[in-house]
């Protein structure tokens, strides 16, 4: 008898071992409600997850005003790696243990969790939503019904970063036009600086590079709203002679530049060995934080010719968003009209240095913000992170594929469009027509 | 009595296996049942749709643009076991052959031909990445010798990245072969070897008509690990050259192409759970008929004292 229940202990310690086993990676932290000593009734308690370990700080401040605000609520912060997050949340969510409000990404990545089910529509929650612009609801907004899923958080445009001391130093001026900033770029090399810090060893830095200024020449919105529609396609002349131009920057580019990666690219600028750096208003933050004394501006991708508009590109960052099986909806769309108000606008803008998508708020606090919001005034979607990646292949992954080929001279512009045209016509209802 | 000893002990064969048996069905039969299940569906995003038998896999091997991507990977993955087999293999022999004959500093070098193999792959991975940068230790050293026309892109290059992620693996595992064939040579008779230098053999001919046929089965088993690790292999091409087979999809393998399309990411877009579990099945079925149908050939060819 007693050795058999020596056995069974055995085997149950054995059983749940594997229970105790797992470790904690996410770091999660929580904000006591401040002012209110005795609630006589226990808060309710809201769980929200982010993909910024960074921020924690900042999202913890604006809990303790939200917590201030809203006395009988607790929330509670969890933030995960941002390169898990994906993988951790839909686990979570199919296994209806998600948390009640949470960090989603935009377009097609909203569309995962949007058409699985797993996020509440807003629109009825969160009255804020019709006053943010359009291009802010997109990001949000599922492409199968067309209802809003996130309230938006911020929004990055793609420019061209220089260095203010070497266009100083070298009598050089902003180039509206192409011709102008290539002459910029030559100006540099015979002065022996470095003229472009981009590489191609990364493929997204190519898309992002052609995002900053393909769309003078493609023709911007036209081309975006024609193309979605399919009245025209990747194999457009216009299209392909913007593609074909990138290639003019080949003779400024690091030298092994098909090694030149990310981290290589944003250290060369940083530390001031390279002129310009064709990236996104993501990358202020931390330039500045790396280099206190390095003076840089930015400016927006150079027109085809001169008098035309200078068109950025431009797409939204994120959102937050509700657990379509939350048991606490009330609560959660408190915490997410929070989100919607100006006091968050601004804390975006002040403490996090992104572009808030939040409308009516002053970005003077912000000089650079101010600009980046000035440059929007020509703005464009991000042709294939807003419009091509919603299935596999995405318009992503096919340009950045194709342009390291074209980048490493393997192939022509022709070849780079004819191969998006061909992966993304094999989903793209309009393109089969 | 005697049969209920035999119970009892039956019992408690069945309590000692039980726990790895549960972890086995758990962790890998489980989920290799589920991928095949899952491969069998259409889904949309990460709700299972509706059955389609072998449609995903279908889709694979004939519709483009998948069949490219897989056939391009597994092309990928076929370098990986040539090269490694030629270069990493013949060199573990070698060191292996060396070391069994007792060089000077033997001690020292067998530890040293294995410390790397101790490494983390993602370290490894990471720290070579930095040395094959453009400005990095690798190019920089070509300069000090006088080879800077030698330079290159090492994982920028269509042409050179593969082979350069291959190279490093190599330089990472290659004290393992080493050290498998060190102690099938020590294993050999020494009588045996004796006779053959008594009769005057050259040391050629003692290691190609003797330690060679009797070695078999740790090439066999070296030649199936690296079968293994070349249809596996994953974690080196992650850290050096990312998860899209950069640049071009030049580096792309069928683990690559696996996971970026199972789950997705960031830049790639949305995972397609079918076709990922699909692409699943087919390296889980290459690598278990591979494997089984080169051990069948070299069975054959052991040789017993």
């Amino acid at each position: 008898m007693l050795k058999r229940s020596h056995g069974i202990a055995a085997l149950i310690l054995l059983f749940s071992l594997p229970l105790f086993a797992g470790g904690a990676k996410e770091q999660k932290s929580e904000v006591s409600p401040k002012g209110s000593p005795a609630v006589s009734a226990a808060p309710v308690v809201i769980q929200f997850w982010t993909w910024r370990p960074e921020d924690v700080a900042v999202y913890n401040k604006l809990i303790g005003i939200f917590q201030q605000q809203n006395p009988g609520i607790q929330v509670v912060q969890t933030a995960h790696k941002n390169t898990e997050y994906n993988t951790i949340l839909s686990a979570a969510l199919s296994g209806k243990s998600g948390p009640d409000v949470f960090q989603s990404r935009a377009y097609g990545g909203l569309e995962t969790f949007a058409q699985s089910g797993y996020m509440e529509p807003l629109e009825n929650w969160v009255p804020e939503l019709k006053d943010f612009s359009e291009s802010a609801r997109r990001g949000a907004t599922s492409i199968k019904d067309g209802k809003i899923y996130g309230v938006p958080f911020a929004s990055q445009t793609l420019f061209v970063y220089y260095n203010k001391k070497m266009y100083q130093k070298l009598g050089l001026s902003v180039p509206a036009t192409w011709d102008k900033f290539l002459a910029n770029l030559e100006a540099m090399k015979k002065a022996g600086i470095q003229p472009l810090a981009n590489g191609a060893k990364d493929g997204w830095t190519l898309e992002v590079m052609m995002g900053a200024l393909s769309p003078n020449f493609y023709g911007a919105n036209d081309f975006f709203n024609k193309v979605i529609k399919g009245e025209t396609n990747f194999l457009d002349p216009k299209f392909v002679q913007a593609i074909d131009k990138l290639r003019d920057l080949i003779p400024y580019m690091p030298s092994m530049y098909m090694g030149v990666s990310y981290t290589d690219m944003q250290a060369a600028f940083i530390n001031e060995q390279a002129g310009h750096f064709i990236g996104g208003s993501f990358e202020a933050g931390y330039f500045s934080s790396q280099n206190s004394d390095l003076q840089y501006d930015f400016f927006p991708g150079p027109a085809a010719k001169e008098g035309d508009p200078n068109y950025v590109s431009t797409y939204a960052d994120g959102n937050f968003s509700m657990n379509a099986a939350s048991s606490r909806k009330a609560e959660a769309a408190k915490l997410l009209r929070f989100f919607a108000s100006k006091t968050t606008g601004e804390a975006f803008i002040k403490e996090l240095k992104q572009v808030s998508q939040v409308p009516g708020i002053d970005p003077t606090a912000n000089p650079f913000i101010a600009k980046v919001l000035s440059v929007q005034k020509y703005s464009t979607p991000y042709i294939f992170l807003v419009g091509f990646r919603y299935q596999q292949p995405t318009g992503s992954s096919l340009a950045q594929a194709a342009l390291q080929g074209m980048f490493a001279g393997k192939l022509t512009a022709a070849e780079v469009c004819k191969q998006i045209q061909e992966g993304i016509a094999t989903y793209y209802k309009p393109f089969q027509k | 009595m005697l049969l209920r000893r035999e119970l009892q002990k039956r019992l408690w064969i069945t309590f000692f296996v039980l726990p790895g048996l549960v972890i086995v069905a758990v962790f890998i039969l489980l989920p290799l049942f589920l991928s095949l299940f899952n491969s069998l569906f259409s889904w949309n995003q990460l709700i299972r749709g509706e059955w389609v038998g072998f449609g995903n896999f279908r889709r694979i091997f004939f519709t483009s643009p998948y069949r490219e991507r897989f056939f391009n990977a597994l092309q990928n993955n076929a370098k990986w076991f040539l090269v490694t087999m030629v270069v990493q293999n013949t060199l573990g022999l070698v060191f292996g052959y060396l070391l069994s004959r007792r060089i000077p500093g033997y001690g020292f070098f067998r530890r040293t031909f294995f410390i790397p193999v101790l490494f983390s792959i993602v370290a490894v991975g990471f720290l070579w990445g930095l040395y094959l940068k453009p400005n990095g230790w690798v190019n920089a050293f070509l300069k000090l010798v006088g080879l800077e026309s030698y330079s290159r892109a090492w994982l920028g290059e269509e042409s050179m990245a593969t082979f350069s992620i291959i190279a490093v693996n190599i330089w990472r595992w290659v004290g393992f072969p080493s050290l498998v064939f060190l102690a099938a040579i020590d294993a050999i008779p020494l009588d045996c070897l004796e006779a053959a230098y008594l009769d005057g053999a050259r040391e050629i001919h003692v290691f190609s008509r003797i330690v060679l046929p009797l070695i078999v089965p740790a090439l066999t088993v070296i030649t199936v690990l690296t079968l293994i690790g070349s249809l596996n292999v994953f974690e080196q091409i992650y850290t050096m050259t990312g998860l899209d087979g950069s640049p071009n999809y030049s580096t792309d393998t069928i683990g690559t192409l696996f996971y970026r399309t199972a789950f997705g990411s960031v830049d790639s877009g949305n995972p397609e759970i079918g076709i990922g579990s699909a692409i699943g099945v087919v390296i889980y079925l290459l690598t278990f008929l591979a494997s089984a149908g080169f051990i069948a050939i070299s069975r054959g060819r052991e040789v017993e004292l």
